[in-house]
């Protein structure tokens, strides 16, 4: 069952998967990945491994720079999005992006989640309400903020400004939601309210977080991978990598004894 | 002497020459401003603002003329200048961000900003009086406007520099295509600055005189057309103040003061921006 589960439970895979920063620089080497559906898939390492390389491979965030270059195929509903032609605008409004340090807009707090979805089209203030409110409410952030949505982003305090910027990715409805270490830039609380966070998502979206925390990996994910020098050592059950891992190398990251 | 007597020395001596050197440089300032001040305002009457000039030895008159034609200059200047300066800023910080050509462009941005404005002048002259005939306002206004463009691009180009990477990611990462990221999220965070930079752009170009003296040059009578000569403040103190009547020295120092106060505030304006803006934080 388990094995079945995972055949058809497949959001994206990433096949033998080479990534070039600037044409030259070979960060990711054949990385092989599957990323399973309404599971939360963590990438641990140590710094420079390749980690958010890979997760920014999802969006194609590489391609804002010249000279990035991607071999292989990342397979998202059949389809390789790695593929030139693959129309970016809708790919990253299907797959959003939380980044390390909160990225409020600087606008109101409605008009930051409101931006995604004036982007998609939708105008209509009522609906824009409707779908704002909601998306806060995903965020667990709405009760914080209700009496303040035209104050500026910036008067909010970091762990809101981050959990905004969750709110204005949710809020365009992504299948997908990549977390680049998320509370590295946070005190404890917030910390653990995004964690929380990040548990209740995967009801809704899939989601694949970079973290150099540990324990994070361990208590939100459900499956992990471990990556060192842009190679994938090791991806399975959470449980099992950090209890029993098969590789020599994983072990020795997880206990400690490098990184 | 001990080693601690002779730096005390040292430090007195250096103290008092930089203290001296600000103080002669504070003098000037304060001896111009003030010049202009007493005189100015001794001249000032309701008439400078609603009259035109009227010839020499005639009593009353005013410089109607000259502040309407400041006025439409400058706003020429603003309305040609602005939007060049903005976009080519845009066109260095943002799509030639890295690339040869924006560096190129910047350093040739920071020339033109210490070209002489009398050399702009002449060039408008060659390419916008010569040729039709006569001097016009549009002239004015647009050898102005070639002195701001490089004030505004630069400050465009490193107020939008500004502006984290990792904003325009965030705008990137929700699908926006990159002039909305630019509109809707780069402009807005860098807005305060580039209005800062435009203030003190208009702040700059209003005192010059010139750059007007070979394109605008100057029309006692009052006019809105800026296909011909059209009177400015500038020009006007510049002649008045060489003229050989009272009457024309008095408006030459009312004139002056008011041109003064209006660039004191732009730039004290633009100032109190970046204090609110960048100040508090």
């Amino acid at each position: 069952m388990e094995v079945r589960k995972a055949m058809i439970g497949f959001e994206l895979e990433v096949k033998d998967l080479d990534f070039f920063y600037g044409g030259s620089v070979h960060a990711l080497k054949k990385i092989k990945l599957p990323v399973h559906k309404h599971d939360i898939t963590a990438l641990i390492g140590p710094s420079g491994c390749g980690k958010t390389t890979l997760l920014r491979c999802f969006n194609r965030m590489h391609d804002l720079y010249p000279g990035n270059r991607y071999e292989g195929e990342i397979i998202f509903e059949g389809t390789n999005i790695l593929k030139k032609e693959i129309d970016l605008i809708d790919l990253r409004s299907r797959i959003g992006m939380v980044f390390q340090k909160p990225t409020p807009f600087p606008m109101s707090i409605f008009d930051n989640i409101a931006y995604g979805l004036r982007l998609k089209g939708i105008k209509k203030r009522s609906e824009l309400s409707e779908l704002v409110e909601l998306a806060l409410r995903h965020a667990a952030l709405w009760e914080e903020v209700k009496d303040k949505l035209n104050a500026s982003a910036y008067a909010l305090s970091g762990g809101q400004q981050q959990r905004l910027v969750i709110a204005r990715a949710l809020a365009v409805e992504p299948e997908v939601l990549l977390f680049d270490e998320p509370s590295s830039s946070l005190d404890p609380i917030s910390t653990s309210k995004i964690e929380e966070l990040v548990v209740e998502l995967k009801k809704e979206v899939t989601i694949i977080i970079v973290t150099h925390n540990m324990q994070q990996a361990a208590r939100v994910s459900d499956w992990t991978g471990f990556l060192m020098l842009g190679e994938l050592i090791e991806f399975d059950r959470t449980d099992k990598i950090f209890t029993n891992p098969s590789q020599q190398l994983t072990e020795d990251y997880i206990t400690g004894r490098f990184g | 002497m001990t080693k601690e007597k002779i730096r005390k020395i040292e430090s007195f001596v250096a103290l008092s020459l930089s203290a001296l050197a600000a103080f002669a440089g504070l003098f000037w300032l304060i001896f111009i401003l003030g010049d202009v001040l007493i005189e100015g305002i001794s001249a000032l009457n309701p008439n400078l603002f609603l009259k035109d000039p009227v010839p020499p030895g005639v009593e009353g008159g005013g410089l109607r003329n000259a502040f309407v034609g400041q006025l439409l200059i400058t706003i020429g200047a603003t309305v040609i200048g602005v939007p060049l300066g903005v976009l080519g800023g845009t066109f260095l910080a943002e799509y030639a961000r890295g690339r040869k050509i924006s560096q190129f462009i910047s350093i040739l941005s920071d020339i033109m900003v210490s070209v002489p404005s009398i050399v702009v002048g002449t060039f408008i002259y060659a390419v916008l009086v010569k040729p039709f005939g006569h001097f016009n306002g549009w002239a004015g206004a647009i050898a102005l406007a070639i002195i701001m463009v490089p004030v505004v691009l630069r400050t465009t180009e490193d107020m939008l520099k500004l502006v984290p990477w990792t904003l325009r990611e965030a705008a990137f990462a929700l699908g926006a295509p990159y002039y909305k990221v630019i509109v809707q999220v780069v402009y807005r965070g860098a807005a305060t600055g580039i209005i800062t930079g435009i203030l003190l752009s208009i702040a700059r170009v209003a005192g010059e005189t010139a750059p007007l003296l070979f394109t605008s040059f100057n029309n006692s009578f009052f006019s809105f057309n800026m296909n011909e000569p059209i009177a400015s403040l500038t020009v006007t103190i510049f002649q008045y103040a060489m003229g050989p009547y009272d009457s024309w020295h008095a408006q030459a120092w009312a004139a002056a003061l008011i041109i003064t106060v209006f660039i004191l505030l732009l730039t004290l304006t633009g100032r109190a921006i970046i204090r609110w803006r960048y100040g508090k934080q």
